[in-house]
């Protein structure tokens, strides 16, 4: 249990987690640390999306929070939601 | 005052391609470095090893360029060998895209001069269609149409590349002088006095590798390095798991997952400002070649400044004034690693250039005296 507003990855220390993910390179096991949004290394799977840095993202209840096995798979759903008029980026 | 064999200005990759190479040959030489006000374009290029498309109208550059790519394995075994540190280079072709009929034929064409210029060197290229592509490359996007192949071109790590030079550089006996911007040179044929912020050193040889420092520097060793900087623009996606199995001219993804996007390049003086429009233009690009890229976030971007010399060939010249005296600058300096240490550094410590290099002199740019 963490307070309203604390972020994913805080829950997931709160949790006992000793590791959240694993390194693309070598596999090595890594746990949050900056909890600011600039050292990369608390990325998880929220709600099936990949890469997510759980320390800039609020927990909610039901949220499902993975981790993140080695580098992103490409193919599974984006964070951002498809442009409707179909045209490029931006 | 220090005395050395060859004194290299500038630590870059040219620089530290050409000074390793010089240790490696038993020379006792000194790198200098200036710090971190230099202008480093060792930094922030793309890291392509590429060949295709260099030298449509000048078939000696394309030969320059497919020698050193050749040296490239050679370089790459070694540096790992002896440093540990792993260049990351990969050379399973490479391809450009065409996002039009209008842009595959103009590259075919490109294509077709530089096999016709090749003579007996030679040039192959294969122009793939984009049913052919789809199967190369997964998740090819519809708007492209088809893109040139070619089997020499390659990629690696240019940071690792950098560092692999220097610390093989040191391994091999060179001195290494970071902070040692040059603030005074005395030049005489065969004797060169060079004075940094810590002392004077002094070579019979000196090579100039300052990349856009050599504009200034060059004067005052009796030759001249025209080069202007060059804007170019990257981003780098979060790191995902293997799709690309080549690279293409815009678009890489490197050993540890990361895709760069880029081939932007501005005229803009020494700004190193990046700007929201050609950001969106690479990435505009890069999704209409790749629609999943869409999904990726993107975790960093920079702007570098790359070195330019007037018509995009490398200078390489060396002093007819101050014999000794030689100087390397080039746009492709991950590219032309290779023959810089394998080629350029022998022939400066055999203290001639080869004459296959005097169609890179600057003397090219002075129109009068070649008439």
């Amino acid at each position: 249990m963490v307070p309203a507003g604390a972020s994913a990855a805080a829950a997931v220390l709160a949790a006992g987690f000793a590791s959240i993910r694993t390194t693309p390179v070598e596999g090595s096991e890594r746990a949050p640390y900056c909890m600011m949004g600039v050292c990369f290394d608390c990325l998880a799977e929220i709600d099936g999306v990949a890469n997510r840095q759980s320390c800039m993202i609020e927990v909610r209840p039901g949220m499902q929070i993975n981790r993140q096995m080695r580098a992103r798979v490409i193919g599974r759903p984006s964070p951002f939601p498809t442009p409707r008029s179909g045209g490029g980026v931006g | 005052m220090q005395l050395y064999d060859a004194i290299v200005i500038g630590g870059g990759l040219v620089g530290a391609a050409i000074a390793y190479g010089l240790a490696r040959a038993r020379l006792r030489v000194a790198l200098l470095d200036e710090g971190d006000v230099a202008f480093r374009a060792s930094r922030g290029n793309f890291g392509l090893v590429w060949v295709q498309s260099k030298g449509d109208g000048a078939p000696y550059y394309q030969r320059w360029t497919r020698r050193s790519a050749d040296e490239w394995p050679t370089l790459a075994a070694e540096l790992e060998a002896k440093t540990g540190i792993p260049v990351g280079h990969e050379r399973s072709g490479g391809v450009h895209l065409c996002l039009s009929e209008a842009e595959f034929e103009a590259r075919h064409a490109l294509m077709e001069r530089m096999r016709v210029q090749s003579g007996n060197f030679g040039f192959d290229y294969r122009m793939v269609d984009r049913h052919e592509l789809a199967d190369m490359l997964p998740g090819l996007g519809p708007a492209v149409s088809g893109a040139s192949w070619t089997a020499y071109d390659g990629h690696a790590n240019p940071l690792n590349l950098l560092h692999a030079l220097h610390k093989g550089f040191v391994e091999n006996g060179g001195r290494y002088l970071p902070n040692s911007t040059v603030t005074e040179a005395v030049a005489a044929p065969g004797n060169f006095c060079i004075r940094v912020a810590d002392g004077e050193l002094g070579a019979p040889k000196v090579v100039l590798a300052a990349g856009l420092g050599n504009a200034d520097l060059a004067p005052h060793f009796g030759l001249s390095a025209p080069v202007k900087p060059l804007k170019g623009q990257i981003l780098v996606t979060e790191r995902a798991q293997h799709v690309l199995p080549m690279p293409i001219t815009t678009i890489r993804q490197t050993v540890e997952g990361s895709i760069m996007l880029g081939d932007s390049q501005e005229d803009a003086g020494f700004d190193t400002n990046q700007g929201p429009a050609v950001m969106r233009t690479i990435a505009r690009r890069a999704v209409l070649s790749f629609p999943w890229l869409r999904d990726l976030q993107i975790v960093r971007a920079w702007a570098a400044l790359r070195v330019m010399p007037p018509d995009g060939l490398p200078i390489y010249d060396q002093s007819e004034r101050f014999s000794g005296a030689f100087t390397a600058n080039c746009h492709s300096g991950v590219t032309l690693a290779g023959a810089h240490a394998n080629l350029f550094a022998p022939m400066v410590a055999e203290g001639a250039l080869d004459p296959a290099l005097e169609r890179f002199s600057a003397g090219r740019f002075d129109v009068s005296a070649a008439a």
